[in-house]
C-alpha cells in the first residue's frame, strides 16, 4: 500500500537515497532473520546440551538425503519458474511452479517418512534430548516448509488467473526466496546434525 | 481490564470514513494503533501496580489481617485472613510478566514506535497497516488469555517471571505450573508474534519510508532508538520462542530437555537428560536484550524531550547513536551475568563480568550527554521534562548498582537478593516507566489535540519520583543484608526481623506512589475531552510530527508531505529570530543563523525538481 512513497523519493543533498527495496521484500528479509534466530537458538541449545554428555549417538535417517537432494531440485525448479515469469512466460512458470510444490510436499513426505525411520531405530520423540532435539528441529522445519507450501499456491493461483508478469513479480520474488531460504535452511540443518550427532 | 480497551478507544481517534469498527477497532492507522496500544498498557500497568501493592501488603505488613480483601482476592486468603503462599508467588510472577512484557514493551515501544515512526520520519503511514493492525490484536488476544489466567483455580503461573524449569515444567510441583503455566506460554507465544510483526514494520518503515532528506544522520534519537529497539527484538524474541516452544514440549509432551533426575513427593520421574540451565541459557539470551527493549524506547524519547525542553541541541548527537548501538550489540553478550551461580566456569564467569561493565561505558555517555544538554539550557519544566529527568536520575542511581551486580564475585553474596530487585527496578523498571510517562505529557497534544494538566502532572511527579526513591533505596539495604527475593515471609528467621520496619516503609511507599498514578489516569481522561485544546506545536519542537495539524488525520500531511533539510536539534541557534528551527526549513530561508557549511548546502535545495526515482524493480 506504500510503494507509492517509496516511488517519488527525491534527494536534496549529497545522494544518499533511502534504500531502494520494496518494504515487502525487506519485511520478508527482516521475517527470514527471525526465523534464522529461532534455529540457530536451537542448533546452539543442540550444542550446549550436547557439551554436558549423557547424550545418545544414532544415525540420522538415510532418507534425509533423498529429501535434501529433493529440496535443491525444487530450489532449482522455483529459480527456473521465476525467471520464466519474468520473461512473461507464464506457462512455463506455471509448470515449474506446479513441481516445485509437488516437490516440496515430497520434501515433507520424505521427512515423515525419515522419521518413521527413526522410530524404527527406536528413536522417539519422547527419550533422551538427542533425540528430541531432532524431531522438534526437523518439525519445526517442516511447519515453515508447509507456510511456504501455502505460499506457493497463493503464487501458483496468481500465475493462473495472470496476476503474475514481468511487471509484477514483487510476490514472485518474495515467494522465490523465501524457498530458497528454507532450502537453505534445512541443508545447513542437515549440515549441522551430521556434523553434531 | 483488556476488555476496557475498545471502549476507552471509541472516544477519540479523527477519521470519519468508514465504520466505526474500521476507525476505532479494526484500524490499519498508525495513530489509532498506537492509542491502542496505549490504553491497553496503561490497563496493564494499573493491574501490575495493584498486584505489587497486594504482595507489598504481605511484607510490609505480615500480620495484619486482610479479610477486608476478601471480596477480590476470594479463596486466595487463608483463614487468618493472610495472602496464601502459592498465591504470593503468583503475584510476584504476574508482576513481572505484566510490568516486563505487557506495560514496557508492548505498551512502550507499540505506543510510541507506532505513534513517532511514521509522524517523525515523514510517512503517510507504516509499511504493512495490515500486519500493523495484526500486531496490536495478536497482542490483545495474548493479553486475553494472561488475564484470564488470573482467574483459573488453579491460580496463575507462579514460577517467576523466569519460568525457570523445573518448577515450571511440572504441575506437580506447585499449583500455578498447571493450567496457569499453559496460559502463560500459549500467551507468551501470542506476544512474540505480535512483537516480531510490530518490529518488522518498524524497521521497514524506517528504513524504506523516509521522506525527501529525512538521512540517517538527521533522523530524532528517539526513532533511532525505536530502530534499535526493533532490530534487538527481531534478534532475541525468536530465542525466547524456542526456549517456550521446549518448555511446552517438556510440559505436555513428556521430552526431557529440562528435565533430570528429578524426586518429586518421592516418586521418580522417568525424565533423563535434560538440563535446567540449557533454559536459563535460552532465557537470558532473550531475557537480558529484553531489558534494553524496554530500556532503549525511553532513552529515545528523553533525548528527544530534555533536548526541546532545554531550548538546546543535544549534546553529542553521534556520541547518543553509538551509545544506542554500542548497547544494542553488549545486550547480546551479556546474558550469562544473570547465571553467574549457576556453577557456571569462573574463567567464563570473568568474561562476562567484564562485557557487562563494558555497558556501562555508553550509559555514562548517554548520562553525560543528558547533563550537558541541560546544562545552562532555558529550562521548561513541562511534566514530560520532569519525567525525563526523573529517568536520567533513576538510570544513574539504577546503573552504579550494576557494576556491583556485574561482577560475578559480588554476585555471589547479592544475587536473588532485594538489591538486585532495587537495581532492575530503578535502571529498567521506574526508568522505562518514567520514559513513557513523559512521552505521554510530551506526546499527548498529538496525539489528542489537547493539552493535559501541568499543575497535575507537576504533582503526578513529585509524589511518583519522591515515591520511587521511597520503594526501591531501602531494597538496597535489605538486599545487601542477604534478605532474598520472592520470599513469602521472613518471621522464621530472627536475622530478618530487624528490617520489619523498613518494609513497612517501602510498602507504605508503594501505597502512595500507586494512589499518585490515579491523579495521571484522571488528568489523561480529562485532559482527552476537557483539556486545554493544543496548538499544532505546543512545545516549539523540530521534529516533522509538529508540522501536521491539531489532529492528524489519516495519511498524516493534507498536502505533501514536508521535505528534511536539517537535523532535528536546531534549538537556539546563534542568530536565528526564534530559538527552534524545525527539520522542514530551508537553509535558504534562514541565512542569518547559516554556519559556513550550511550555505554550501542551500545551492543543493534547488535541485529538488530532478527527482531521483527509486527503482521498483530488482533490486
Amino acid at each position: 500500500m506504500s510503494t507509492d512513497n517509496t516511488v517519488d523519493l527525491k534527494i536534496v543533498e549529497e545522494p544518499k537515497r533511502p534504500l531502494a527495496m520494496h518494504p515487502k521484500k525487506f519485511g520478508m528479509w527482516l521475517f527470514m532473520a527471525s526465523v534464522m534466530m529461532l534455529f540457530m537458538a536451537l542448533t546452539s541449545a543442540y550444542i550446549v546440551r550436547q557439551a554436558e554428555g549423557n547424550w545418545v549417538y544414532f544415525e540420522l535417517p538415510s532418507l534425509f538425503y533423498t529429501t535434501s537432494v529433493i529440496i535443491i531440485l525444487s530450489s532449482i525448479s522455483m529459480q527456473w519458474s521465476y525467471n520464466a515469469a519474468k520473461k512473461d512466460n507464464t506457462s512455463y512458470s506455471k509448470i515449474m511452479l506446479l513441481i516445485t510444490s509437488l516437490l516440496g510436499f515430497g520434501f515433507l513426505i520424505g521427512q515423515f517418512f525419515g522419521w518413521k525411520q527413526l522410530v524404527t531405530g527406536n528413536i522417539y520423540l519422547v527419550g533422551n534430548p538427542s533425540g528430541s532435539f531432532l524431531y522438534i528441529i526437523t518439525g519445526l522445519h517442516g511447519l515453515h516448509i508447509v507456510s511456504a507450501i501455502v505460499f506457493l499456491l497463493i503464487m501458483l493461483n496468481a500465475v493462473y488467473t495472470g496476476k503474475v508478469d514481468s511487471k509484477n513479480m514483487t510476490k514472485m520474488e518474495m515467494c522465490t526466496t523465501y524457498w530458497h531460504f528454507l532450502g537453505g535452511l534445512w541443508l545447513y540443518l542437515f549440515i549441522f546434525l551430521l556434523l553434531y550427532r | 481490564m483488556a476488555h476496557d480497551t475498545h471502549t476507552h478507544d471509541e472516544g477519540h481517534g479523527h477519521e470519519h470514513h468508514g465504520n466505526f469498527w474500521t476507525t476505532y477497532i479494526f484500524s490499519e492507522d498508525h495513530k489509532v494503533i498506537a492509542k491502542q496500544f496505549l490504553i491497553t498498557g496503561m490497563a496493564w500497568a494499573l493491574l501490575g501496580g495493584i498486584l505489587s501493592v497486594i504482595f507489598r501488603l504481605q511484607l510490609g505488613f505480615p500480620d495484619a489481617n486482610l479479610s477486608w480483601l476478601k471480596p477480590i482476592l476470594g479463596g486466595w486468603l487463608t483463614a487468618e485472613g493472610k495472602i496464601d503462599p502459592e498465591f504470593y508467588l503468583a503475584l510476584v510472577t504476574m508482576h513481572g510478566t505484566i510490568m516486563v512484557f505487557f506495560v514496557l514493551t508492548a505498551g512502550l515501544s507499540g505506543t510510541f514506535s507506532n505513534f513517532l515512526i511514521p509522524l517523525q520520519v515523514g510517512a503517510r503511514d507504516m509499511a504493512s497497516g495490515f500486519m500493523n493492525m495484526l500486531s496490536y490484536w495478536f497482542f490483545f488476544i495474548s493479553s486475553c488469555f494472561m488475564f484470564t489466567s488470573l482467574f483459573i483455580s488453579t491460580g496463575p503461573a507462579a514460577g517467576g517471571w523466569v519460568i525457570y524449569p523445573p518448577l515450571s515444567a511440572l504441575p506437580q510441583a506447585i499449583s500455578g505450573s498447571g493450567l496457569g503455566m499453559t496460559l502463560w506460554l500459549i500467551s507468551m507465544a501470542l506476544f512474540i508474534v505480535s512483537s516480531l510483526l510490530g518490529s518488522i514494520n518498524y524497521i521497514t518503515t524506517v528504513i524504506n519510508l523516509r521522506t525527501v532528506g529525512m538521512s540517517f544522520s538527521k533522523l530524532p534519537l528517539t526513532i533511532w532508538a525505536f530502530f534499535l529497539t526493533a532490530i534487538i527484538g527481531i534478534l532475541s524474541f525468536p530465542v525466547l520462542f524456542a526456549a517456550a516452544l521446549l518448555l511446552i514440549f517438556d510440559r505436555s509432551f513428556g521430552t526431557s530437555f529440562y528435565l533430570s533426575d528429578i524426586y518429586i513427593g518421592g516418586e521418580a520421574l522417568p525424565n533423563q537428560g535434560g538440563s535446567p540451565i540449557l533454559f536459563q541459557h535460552l532465557f537470558w539470551f532473550l531475557g537480558h536484550p529484553e531489558v534494553y527493549i524496554v530500556l532503549l524506547p525511553a532513552l529515545g524519547i528523553t533525548s528527544e524531550i530534555i533536548a526541546t525542553n532545554s531550548r538546546k541541541p543535544i549534546f553529542g548527537y553521534k556520541a547518543m547513536v553509538g551509545s544506542i548501538l554500542f548497547i544494542a550489540i553488549l545486550s547480546f553478550v551479556v546474558w550469562a551475568h544473570h547465571m553467574f551461580v549457576t556453577g557456571m566456569n569462573p574463567f567464563l564467569g570473568s568474561i562476562f563480568t567484564l562485557l557487562t561493565l563494558i555497558i556501562a561505558v555508553p550509559s555514562a555517555v548517554k548520562i553525560f550527554n543528558y547533563v550537558t544538554t541541560i546544562w545552562r539550557g532555558n529550562l521548561r519544566f513541562t511534566p514530560g521534562m520532569l519525567f525525563s529527568l526523573g529517568l536520567v536520575s533513576f538510570f544513574l542511581t539504577g546503573g552504579i548498582t550494576g557494576i556491583f551486580l556485574g561482577n560475578s564475585a559480588v554476585d555471589i553474596q547479592l544475587h536473588d537478593t532485594y538489591f538486585v530487585v532495587a537495581h532492575f527496578h530503578l535502571v529498567m523498571g521506574s526508568a522505562s516507566f518514567f520514559g513513557m510517562l513523559a512521552g505521554i505529557y510530551h506526546w499527548f497534544p498529538k496525539m489528542f489535540g489537547r493539552m493535559m494538566n501541568e499543575k497535575l502532572g507537576s504533582i503526578h511527579f513529585w509524589i511518583t519520583f519522591i515515591g520511587v526513591y521511597m520503594v526501591f533505596f531501602p531494597m538496597h539495604y535489605i538486599g545487601i543484608a542477604g534478605f532474598p527475593r520472592r520470599y513469602y515471609t521472613w518471621t522464621n528467621f530472627e536475622t530478618f526481623s530487624g528490617f520489619a520496619d523498613l518494609n513497612f516503609v517501602v510498602s507504605v511507599a508503594a501505597i502512595v506512589t500507586l494512589g499518585a498514578q490515579f491523579i495521571f489516569l484522571f488528568n489523561f481522561f480529562y485532559s482527552m475531552f476537557r483539556g486545554r485544546i493544543a496548538s499544532a506545536n505546543p512545545w516549539q519542537s523540530n521534529t516533522l510530527e509538529w508540522t501536521t495539524p491539531r489532529n492528524p488525520g489519516h495519511g498524516n500531511w493534507p498536502g505533501e508531505i514536508p521535505t528534511v533539510y536539517r537535523w532535528p536539534y536546531d534549538y537556539s541557534k546563534p542568530g536565528a529570530k526564534e530559538d527552534f528551527i524545525p527539520q522542514n526549513i530551508p537553509f535558504s530561508e534562514t541565512p542569518e543563523s547559516n554556519l559556513p557549511h550550511e550555505n554550501e548546502l542551500i545551492k543543493l535545495e534547488g535541485v529538488e525538481g530532478n527527482a531521483i526515482v527509486v527503482e521498483e524493480k530488482k533490486h
